[in-house]
């Protein structure tokens, strides 16, 4: 019932902003690195003339495009908005490349509070919704449409615990947003965050094996990224055939 | 009214790494053994390389039974206790599915810490308020049973000393072994062979620890792929020798061991004349007993002290066992925290790596060194390991280099998440007056039995071990090359932990312990006791081989005094 009410309040929020973040192209992402949401407002009308194209042009997607039927399963839209703005801050999109952005780890917050974060859901409607009250209240703005460095510092005052209305309180909240965004930029893109492995190329982790030799180990960063995920390994999906446990995943992957 | 089932000769409560262990030896004696499980069988195929569902989503773990009961916890009698985590395993197997796999035998002081410090350094020394006691026996009496273990369940390591012959590629302050290990150990990488050479330098004694993980092909089994999702995960080819995947299905395969999953004991059932008739277990919504002449209780530390404190009756008001009023007493844990974690200026290549695969000191372990100058007993094993996975990388700290968001900080990550390590430093806890497990008196499990309640604090004597042993690792971690340092907190109040101890003490003293010295209850003869809560020392290194050395050797005394114990 109350997803209903969020879904249904989410009429007058500015909705088209969420969607531009998730229809627009990859080579205008790129034009808005840096930029922050402010940027992202301003073109907010193209979004919305955007939607039709995008609908069909995802169906033949490039591997940046996100799946047409993707909805939001915890959050409302203007709590999306603001956690992808909050994430910007935290894992930003700068010159040393991509971000939380490129990740989608507002993707994979939204999903986790619908299964193994669901304890955390009320704490971000709650949280959340503190930092745009704070927001209002000192600047006159959501979070959403400040500038980046007035992001940063209400971001420093919510971790340091100048800001009041969390759960448990503004750095307990800051520490389970920080650790939830790293999360969805590093996990296993499986779970909707860390896309194209962005998140592990950051830290030039050369990906999951099944066997690792002598010769890997040596290598270090300097073994070319294997871009798998673990469900790429059929033995641990739906499908695997029970018989063929005992060897997938043996010594054939040493 | 439980639905009553038919006899068996022995009912095992838990099959996990001790219970597992103790169904071979009764089964291959011809015994009738029926393990009762509160989880299911897991399979290769449920351990993916998945750091976030190992580490964050704690499968399966977090949606168990383990989970639902998790100890409260406090300093002291007069706080108020928290119910906090718990990580152990419901499953066939237990927590050898999902733990690191380090496998140590303890060190021959840890059996006589009152009477090896009283000799060498005088009575004064033994620290205020522990209630500390000798083991009933000495290291030369597990021995045997280590090799059992060793040899049967699989085990690499390197050995230190082989009948008084010492190489300084093991740990030599180990206790005399019979023969070397079943399989060389795991092999060494470039960060632990930087810090075996750091530690060379600094006229230590570095050595690979030994391991419940195979390095050769072993009983069927594959060994070790480095794959590195040992922590909190199981092995996708069975290269850990959890019980699950090695003594369970041999006591099966004798046709004498039936396991019954999704089985939860809550209950040991006495007759009046004090002696145990079978358990009380829910399966579905259905509850059985089920009667036995032997009951061996293997639940986890925690849980051990749990069943025998809800098991009330006219034999034993206070509790089963409970009539010295010593069951939840001489309570430990390690003190595993107050790690040192570096920072180093190149890369350490750990991004395939697991925590059984590492380097250990010894020298500052036990009573290795003089003690006679310092203001403690005891001491702590060094362990550092490879094993690196993003999402924990990324959360490394930052060593005030930068604050831990922004551009700034994703630079400092982007170059640094194959820099850092933490070690693992193990410390000798002791047990003392005032430290305890009890039932809570409000928190409930989901079938309204109260919860296990943990009133526990380090005292000085741990304190000033951590505080030493972190010196030591700084030292350690600067002679390798690290550029900056940090050392966490000591910590004060014995949280839940993976390494719990006491409860259920053993001893030849029938009014300091619960069970004697081969892990019968004291007042109750045909009530076997399995797990660290036998234990009545930490000593400074993971306790699952002891246990299950002391399993075994429960389980065999058992089978060869049968009709006395079994009455
Ligand atoms: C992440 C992790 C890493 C670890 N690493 C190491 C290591 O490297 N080296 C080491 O020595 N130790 C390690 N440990 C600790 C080690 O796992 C324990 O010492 C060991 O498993 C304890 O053995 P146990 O048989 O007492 O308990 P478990 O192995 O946990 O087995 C207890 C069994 O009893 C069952 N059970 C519980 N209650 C009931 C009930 N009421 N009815 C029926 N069944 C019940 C459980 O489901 C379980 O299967 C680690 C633990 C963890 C969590
Ligand atoms: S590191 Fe070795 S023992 Fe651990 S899960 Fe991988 S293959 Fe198995």
């Amino acid at each position: 019932m109350n997803k209903k009410n969020n879904r249904s309040g989410s009429g007058n929020n500015r909705k088209s902003d969420l969607l531009e973040e998730s229809l627009i192209n990859p080579s205008r992402r790129n034009l808005l690195k840096g930029v922050g949401l402010v940027g992202a407002a301003a073109v907010s009308t193209i979004a919305t003339s955007h939607v039709i194209a995008a609908d069909s042009a995802n169906m033949n997607s490039n591997s940046n495009a996100i799946a047409p039927r993707e909805a939001l399963e915890a959050l409302t839209a203007e709590e999306a908005e603001t956690l992808a703005a909050i994430c910007d801050c935290l894992i930003p999109s700068d010159e040393h490349g991509p971000g939380a952005r490129e990740a989608r780890a507002v993707h994979y917050i939204d999903k986790s509070l619908a299964s193994h974060n669901s304890g955390a859901r009320y704490n971000y409607s709650v949280g959340l919704n503190a930092i745009n009250e704070f927001a209002r209240k000192t600047r006159g703005k959501s979070f959403t449409e400040l500038l980046l460095d007035q992001q940063n510092s209400i971001l420093l005052a919510v971790q340091t615990n100048k800001v009041s209305g969390f759960i448990p309180n503004g750095s307990g909240f800051f520490n389970m947003l920080r650790s939830h965004t790293i999360d969805g930029t590093f996990c296993d893109p499986y779970y909707g965050g860390n896309q194209d492995f962005v998140g592990w190329d950051m830290l030039r982790y050369p990906g999951i094996r099944l066997g690792a030799s002598e010769a890997d180990v040596s290598a270090g960063a300097s073994l070319p990224p294997n871009h798998q995920s673990a469900y790429d390994h059929s033995t641990y999906t739906k499908l695997a055939d029970n018989s063929l446990t005992d060897t997938e995943g043996g010594n054939g992957y040493a | 009214m439980p639905k009553r089932l038919a006899k068996t000769d022995v009912v095992i409560v838990g099959m996990g790494a001790a219970g597992g262990v103790a169904a071979l030896p009764l089964t291959n004696a011809g015994l009738k053994v029926i393990g009762l499980e509160a989880g299911g069988w897991l399979s290769p195929r449920d351990f993916a390389p998945d750091e976030l569902r190992n580490e964050s989503r704690n499968w399966p773990q977090s949606v168990q039974k383990a989970a639902s009961e998790a100890p409260t916890v406090r300093a002291t009698a007069s706080d108020t206790a928290i119910q906090g985590g718990h990580p152990m395993m419901n499953a066939v197997g237990g927590t050898t599915m999902h733990y690191w796999a380090q496998s140590w035998r303890l060190n021959p002081w840890d059996f006589k810490v009152v009477s090896e410090t009283k000799k060498r350094y005088g009575e004064s020394r033994i620290p205020e308020d522990t209630t500390v006691e000798d083991w009933p026996f000495g290291y030369e009496e597990l021995e045997p049973y280590y090799d059992k273990i060793e040899y049967t369940v699989g085990i690499s390591g390197q050995a230190g000393n082989v009948q008084g012959k010492k190489n300084t590629a093991g740990n030599i302050f180990e206790g005399e072994r019979k023969r070397e290990y079943p399989m060389k150990p795991l092999r060494s990488s470039p960060f632990t062979d930087l810090m075996g050479n750091a530690a060379e330098s600094l006229g230590w004694n570095p050595f690979q620890g030994p391991a419940a993980i195979t390095t050769e092909l072993f009983d069927g089994r594959p060994p070790c792929q480095y794959h590195g999702f040992c922590n909190k995960g199981g092995c996708h080819v069975k290269a850990k020798s959890s019980t699950a995947f090695t003594v369970i299905p041999k006591a099966v395969d004798t046709g004498n061991l039936e396991v019954v999953t999704f089985a939860r004991v809550t209950r040991i059932v006495t007759d009046d004349s004090g002696r145990v008739t079978g358990v009380d277990y829910i399966k579905g919504s259905e509850t059985f007993f089920q009667p036995a002449d032997v009951v061996l209780l293997a639940s986890y530390a925690y849980e051990n002290v749990r069943l025998l404190q809800l098991s009330t009756s006219r034999a034993f008001p206070n509790g089963l066992a409970n009539n010295a009023g010593q069951v939840g007493k001489h309570y430990m844990t390690h003190h595993q925290g107050a790690p040192v974690t570096a920072l180093f200026d190149r890369d350490l290549h750990n991004w395939y790596g697991l925590p059984a695969q590492g380097v250990a000191i010894d020298e500052w372990a036990d009573d290795n060194f003089d003690h006679s100058d310092l203001d403690f007993i005891g001491g702590a094993n060094l362990w550092v390991h490879t094993d690196r996975k993003p999402m924990s990388a990324a959360k490394m700290s930052t060593f005030d280099e930068t604050r831990n968001w922004g551009s700034d900080w994703k630079a400092f990550i982007m170059k640094n998440a194959d820099r850092t390590n933490s070690s693992y430093i193990q410390k000798t806890t002791l047990p003392y007056e005032g430290n305890y497990l009890d039932l809570d008196p409000v928190v409930k499990d989901p079938l309204g039995f109260p919860v296990t309640r943990i009133t526990a604090r380090y005292r000085d004597n741990e304190k000033r071990i951590a505080a030493f042993s972190q010196e030591k690792m700084e030292q350690w971690y600067l002679e390798a090359g690290a550029i900056k340092i940090v050392k966490y907190g000591l910590g004060n109040v014995m949280g839940a932990t993976t390494h719990a101890y006491g409860g259920t003490r053993m001893g030849l003293n029938s009014e300091t312990n619960v069970v004697d010295e081969w892990g019968f209850a004291h007042e109750v003869p045909n009530l076997g006791i399995l797990g660290a809560s036998v234990m009545g020392s930490s000593g400074s290194r993971n306790p699952t081989l002891t246990v299950q050395a002391l399993s075994w050797r429960t389980a065999e005394y058992l089978a060869n005094n049968w009709r006395s114990i079994a009455g």
